[in-house]
């Protein structure tokens, strides 16, 4: 990680923000186009795994800590999970589309297909998240094969 | 388009035999690449866009893995392939594979003809119907995904987190038996807290 180039450094400072509106726009017009939560959530993640590769690790935890991604992480499911608790609130069946059912809204529009774009927009931050957090622990907690041949982690200096 | 297709197949089958039998690890990822972004090319061909963005995108986010994970660790190549019963036993495998998969292909039905048309009361067809007034999404597979079938992205979630819980527990420090700690005495440990 010494040998940093100016120009990937200088590219991928341009690219960054690109990166993260197009994962924006896959996981909020998910219902409208091709796309959605997952695909959009590691577009997402993309984007800082770009700045963890070609800045290193203290300038990725800048942009996204470990600790808000942890959370992010956790709320994603959490949210997933109580949209799905809220369909069977409202109308007794688990994962029910209820916002659709209750107020239905216009077709081609971003705002009408009710539960499906807040479960994408959890999905989409839960992916982002652990993908992150994936990569992180890789690069950090790395496994080196020791003297008697057996693996350890290693701080990644 | 038939032809493209089994173009773009044999040259995925050939890149996978490349990245089982290759020595070079880096070469092998670029081979499991050439895969996913042939299987990539094959869903497009097939009209199936949102699959081609998730796979393509998950195909770099992998690559990236596999490189961070094996190459710029220090291991660079493999021989474990070469010698012994293996290569034969994956042979014998793909040839019962091979047997059982023509005798199966047989009885399939003919290609791209959807399920629709042969079932009279399949689902899909109500999936298709009813799917912009009851779900409200333009993107049907958006709409099968995560309002007909939804159980199955509550997988695909449980599925990630439980991947991400694993990475943790199989690579942290803390936590580990004191007898592998005492090889590296006093270093800090964890990573941000």
């Amino acid at each position: 990680m010494k040998n940093r180039s100016l120009i990937i450094e200088r590219v991928s400072r341009w690219m960054t923000p690109f990166i993260f509106l197009y994962g924006v726009y896959v996981v909020l017009y998910g219902h409208l186009s091709p796309g959605g939560g997952f695909p959009g959530g590691v577009i997402l993640s993309s984007a800082f795994i770009l700045i963890l590769l070609a800045k290193g690790k203290q300038q990725a935890l800048k942009n996204l800590p470990y600790g808000l991604a942890k959370k992010l992480d956790a709320i994603g499911a959490l949210a997933f999970i109580s949209v799905a608790l809220l369909g069977f609130v409202f109308t007794g069946v688990f994962f029910a589309n209820f916002l659709q059912q209750l107020w239905p809204g216009e077709p081609f529009h971003i705002l009408n297909a009710g539960t499906i774009i807040l479960n994408n927009i959890a999905i989409g931050l839960k992916v982002c998240a652990s993908l992150f957090l994936v990569l992180l622990f890789l690069s950090i907690l790395r496994i080196s094969f020791g003297k008697k041949g057996q693996m350890q982690s290693m701080e990644d200096r | 388009m038939e032809a493209l297709l089994i173009l773009l197949l044999l040259f995925m089958i050939i890149s996978a035999v490349v990245a089982l039998y290759t020595e070079e690890l880096l070469s092998a990822v670029i081979a499991v690449g050439a895969v996913g972004f042939g299987s990539s090319a094959v869903f497009l061909l097939l009209g199936a866009p949102d699959l081609a963005i998730t796979q393509i995108v998950v195909e770099v986010a992998a690559l990236v893995l596999l490189i961070r994970a094996t190459i710029s660790i220090g291991v660079k190549t493999t021989s474990a392939w070469r010698s012994g019963w293996q290569p034969k036993a994956v042979a014998a495998a793909a040839v019962i594979f091979l047997v059982f998969a023509f005798l199966s292909f047989r009885d399939m039905p003919e290609f791209s003809v959807p399920v629709m048309d042969r079932i009279a009361d399949a689902p899909s067809i109500f999936y298709l119907e009813d799917g912009l007034s009851s779900t409200g999404s333009t993107n049907h597979v958006m709409g099968v995904l995560l309002d007909f079938r939804a159980y199955d992205t509550l997988g695909e979630a449980t599925i990630i987190f439980t991947a991400v819980f694993g990475t943790l527990t199989l690579l942290r420090k803390r936590g580990k038996k004191a007898v592998n700690r005492n090889e590296y005495s006093g270093e800090k440990t964890s990573p941000k807290g």
